[in-house]
């Protein structure tokens, strides 16, 4: 029918020196079967049975059932960004619905439709900061998530904007504001904060707002602990918040897919990065949604665009909408008070390292001044303890983040008491 | 009524999860605790805790079902046919691989979780990195980035890395005017200068026009092979030659790396850095838009400042280095979107290596297939043999009245996702169809029966082409109305009593 006699002939105009020599070294494909054993085999290589206190930016959460459901129907897992609006009303309206709860958690106007992960969401928040003050500078508090700040720099660096890091305050955990206001100058974009920060402590938005607001700049607020927005008051002295939402029904899976997001002011929707989905109406006056203010984004502005983010995390994001359409206004409170109350427990029971509020985390020295050797001892009980702190400050070497979720129960935490008091 | 390959039945309309909202209503549960309840407002401090999420949805467990159901009733994914979206590689996604990666050993690893406790996660990483290695051609490999754009400004974070390090980062980074607009995003991001180059009437990088614009100033230049307009770059290797001469790299968008598996290898053909978008090429769902992975294939002159930490094995194990002095430093948190890697790894272990080569064969075959039955129909700009995609032009039915986008939307009518509308942006009015390996021939008849049926229609009456979709549950959506007036939110209505107040 095409003209070819043999498959070979598809590709024979390829120029001789590029075309592959020998076959790749790949062994022949194997059955679904073999398959689903080989990852069994590797599954059961990793940490299966154990009790587990991390946290870190990353939370063990119950995932509510229906959310796997729904993100496993074809019509959503297999199509693509919704480009064809008349086709896509299904994924446009959900993004529409987490556009919208976001906003309602953070106390924002509008918010995006997901970026790649809490990490991202924090440059790519700067960079708009930077965009909409005409200035270079940002300032990062030490108390956010280490590596956050890491991927901060790799984003910022290349493109001239200089990041400063402001101290936190030795005995209570949060930004040291004098040290804060100490950076922050006419050159500051933004101040970035992070609440619940690293250590799980609460910030004070209405005082580091004020700092950053007296110098024109902006503050950006980032949160890594999406369940804690069920009881915190939304920081609205903010103009940007942005973070990640993992804890909504995504699993650890090892470091990711996740999803985050970011939400601001209504005056700063043009300098947003990222998918934006819009209410319209169709040729028959209906209601219908489609993606918009593309003149922000790569396909349109190249060079000139807010930020080349393309794909994005939408299949999570719809998974974090289900699963807040699934706990709700109430349910959302209940987690995080459930968190709230198992995390307090815990932390009755360890010597606490700062004396500020925290939400489900917090630092505690370790038993011996070792959370290596601590951790050990906890090993034997099939409990994997706090993160030892030391590699990311080594000033709290002897120091371990421990989280306590709705599924740590009040056993396992009596057992860590045991081993670490 | 029945048109294509669909009939119109009923189907189910639904109001954002917000208008079935109302108090009282409750869709989950939680155990009772087992520890005492503390009062928020007593260790968090009043000011910190909220009364409530104001306007937050209320609704019951089943209404949670029906609404997403529902919605999804909406929708297309592969599932349902052929979603020939250009530069997307829309192929079927096998469902083992949804099931692999929720294997719970895997889904429930923490990524801080002690090494010795994740060597599985870490022994798949590195399947995935020798694999992509070995397709690609490159020494070394990394899997964090998490989409082909974050890919992109990975590598060109390398080599602006790699050059700094040999005293001079330099200042411009040179594009084809065919580019997928993340290219010179990125090359932006990166701080960069970006210069679009002019392509050849073949559709191609012109050899001439790179040499010309080609200096110790230029730190790289960013090529896609096959390119946007689905031609494989004939003077490929010449054009690493030229780049390199002048001691700029060559950095490759692998986003059509579909019609090259098995075939040819960027590595062998002079490519120093790319990505390769693995939610296209190795078959991971794109879920509406996202999550993806953009593994980043380097040669090893490169591998000093890939991002950290890199895999190393040490007495047998895996470990995590951090210790890499000329690192880039971090693109994101973690270790990468370790999900959608293990659904990559899953499809090449299916194929193997001969199946890959396989079907890197039928996507070329099929999208041969659909230009030569299209062929007729619809002008195509440029001869130049086709590789896994093809691109037509609007041209012949424009003199009608009727644009590219105006048959996408007919096409909707006849039960298929369109191709990509308006790019790349050297073809005016493109068409860019890419069908894929996994569709049945059956499949294609029927778009070609679609597709032809609506150029006739457009010669008997471009004005009813102009008002599609007939057969949607909405018709042709106003995007000029949503950019005018951006409505990105619900709000509740206020109720007409305290409106008046
Ligand atoms: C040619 C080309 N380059 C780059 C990209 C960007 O990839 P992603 O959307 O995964 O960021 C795409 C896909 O959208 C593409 O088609």
């Amino acid at each position: 029918m095409i003209g070819m006699k043999s498959l070979d002939e598809l590709h024979a105009h390829l120029p001789a020196d590029a075309v592959i020599q020998k076959p790749l070294d790949i062994a022949p494909g194997l059955s679904e079967y073999e398959i689903v054993d080989y990852f069994k085999a590797r599954a059961a290589e990793c940490a299966s049975g154990y009790t587990s206190f991390l946290g870190g930016g990353v939370y063990a959460h119950y995932r509510p059932v229906m959310c796997d459901v729904i993100a496993s129907r074809g019509e959503f897992l297999t199509s693509y960004t919704p480009y064809q609006a008349e086709m896509a009303q299904g994924t446009l309206m959900t993004i529409f619905e987490f556009q919208t709860m976001i906003c309602q958690l953070t106390g924002m106007d509008v918010a995006n439709a997901s970026m790649y992960d809490g990490s991202t969401a924090v440059p790519e928040a700067a960079m708009m900061a930077c965009r909409i003050t005409g200035r270079d500078k940002v300032v990062v508090a030490r108390n956010v998530h280490p590596e956050y700040r890491q991927v901060l720099d790799t984003y910022l660096k290349r493109q001239g904007l200089p990041v400063e890091t402001a101290a936190y305050d030795s005995k209570r955990g949060t930004v040291d504001l004098d040290d804060l206001a100490k950076h922050v100058d006419g050159h500051t974009a933004a101040v970035i904060v992070q609440s619940p920060n690293f250590f799980g402590g609460i910030e004070h938005a209405a005082a580091i707002a004020e700092i950053a607001h007296k110098a024109g700049a902006l503050l950006i607020w980032v949160f890594t602990e999406a369940v804690s927005l069920g009881l915190l008051e939304p920081a609205t002295e903010a103009d940007i918040v942005c973070g990640e939402l993992q804890s909504f029904a995504i699993s650890p899976s090892y470091g990711g897919p996740y999803a985050g997001v970011i939400a601001t002011k209504e005056k700063f929707i043009r300098q947003i990065p990222g998918r934006l989905a819009g209410e319209t109406r169709d040729a028959d006056g209906r209601r219908a949604y489609c993606l918009t203010l593309s003149t922000r984004e790569q396909h349109i502005r190249r060079e000139k665009a807010t930020s080349n983010i393309c794909t994005n995390q939408a299949l999570i994001a719809l998974m974090a909408t289900v699963f807040m359409g699934v706990y709700g206004k109430q349910g959302l409170r209940d987690l995080a008070h459930q968190n709230l109350s198992k995390a307090h427990y815990l932390a009755s029971k360890l010597p606490l390292r700062f004396d500020g509020p925290f939400f489900n985390e917090f630092v505690a020295k370790a038993k011996n001044g070792s959370p290596a050797g601590q951790n050990a001892a906890l090993r034997e009980r099939k409990i994997i303890g706090g993160i030892p702190l030391g590699d990311f400050y080594p000033e709290l070497a002897d120091c371990a983040l421990w989280c306590a979720t709705e599924m740590n129960k009040k056993q396992e935490m009596d057992s860590v008491a045991e081993v670490c008091a | 009524m029945s048109l294509g390959k669909t009939v119109q039945i009923l189907n189910q309309n639904e109001g954002l999860l917000f208008e079935s909202s109302s108090p009282g209503k409750i869709g989950y549960q939680l155990p009772p605790l087992d520890v005492p309840a503390v009062d928020p407002r007593k260790v968090l401090g009043a000011g910190n805790t909220r009364d409530e999420i104001t306007d937050f949805p209320e609704v019951s467990e089943v209404e949670v079902i029906r609404h997403f159901t529902r919605l999804s009733t909406w929708n297309y994914g592969i599932d349902l046919g052929l979603f020939p979206l250009g530069s997307c590689t829309m192929k079927y996604n096998p469902r083992v691989n949804e099931l692999v990666a929720r294997t719970e050993g895997l889904a429930w690893a923490h990524p801080y979780q002690p090494e010795d406790l994740s060597q599985g996660a870490m022994a798949i990483t590195a399947e995935l990195e020798r694999a992509i290695g070995e397709i690609t051609g490159m020494e070394s490999v990394t899997l964090q980035p998490a989409a082909g754009a974050h890919g992109e400004m990975t590598g060109i974070l390398v080599i602006r890395s790699y050059l700094e390090k040999q005293g001079n980062p330099r200042k411009i980074v040179l594009v084809p005017d065919s580019a997928h607009g993340t290219n010179p995003a990125t090359a932006a991001m990166v701080g960069y200068e970006v210069r679009t180059l002019k392509s050849n009437d073949k559709g191609m990088v012109d050899p001439a026009t790179l040499d010309a614009a080609m200096n110790e100033d230029v730190a790289a230049f960013m090529v896609t092979n096959p390119n946007t307009v689905g031609v494989f770059e004939e003077n490929i290797v010449r054009i690493a030659g030229i780049v390199h001469a002048k001691g700029g790299q060559v950095y490759m968008d692998g986003a059509n790396m579909n019609a090259l598996v098995g075939i040819a290898r960027p590595g062998d053909f002079g490519m120093d850095v790319m990505h390769l978008n693995l939610h296209k090429t190795m078959s991971t769902p794109h879920g509406g838009g996202g999550p993806g992975a953009g593994a980043v294939a380097a040669r090893a002159h490169l591998e000093p400042y890939l991002p950290t930490p890199r895999l190393k094995q040490e007495n047998g194990a895996w470990t995590w280095d951090y210790n890499r002095p000329d690192t880039i430093g971090k693109v994101r948190a973690f270790y990468g979107n370790f999900g959608v890697l293990v659904r990559a790894l899953a499809y090449i272990m299916a194929h193997g290596g001969p199946g890959l080569r396989n079907a890197t064969v039928d996507a070329l075959l099929n999208a041969n297939y659909l230009r030569k039955r299209l062929e007729p129909h619809f002008d195509l700009p440029y001869q130049s043999p086709s590789m896994h995609e093809v691109v037509f032009s609007h041209s012949r039915q424009e003199k009608r009245g009727v644009k590219t986008m105006d048959i996408a939307k007919r096409l909707i009518d006849y039960g298929f996702h369109p191709y990509t509308t308006a790019f790349p942006m050297i073809v005016p009015g493109a068409m860019m169809i890419e069908p894929t390996e996994t569709e049945p021939k059956q499949e294609l008849d029927l778009f070609v029966d679609a597709m032809t049926a609506i150029a006739k229609e457009i010669e008997a009456d471009p004005e009813f082409v102009l008002k599609a979709p007939y057969n949607t549950r909405v018709s042709r959506v106003d995007e000029t109305l949503a950019a005018r007036k951006p409505v990105l939110r619900w709000r509740p209505q206020v109720p007409v009593s305290r409106a008046a107040d």
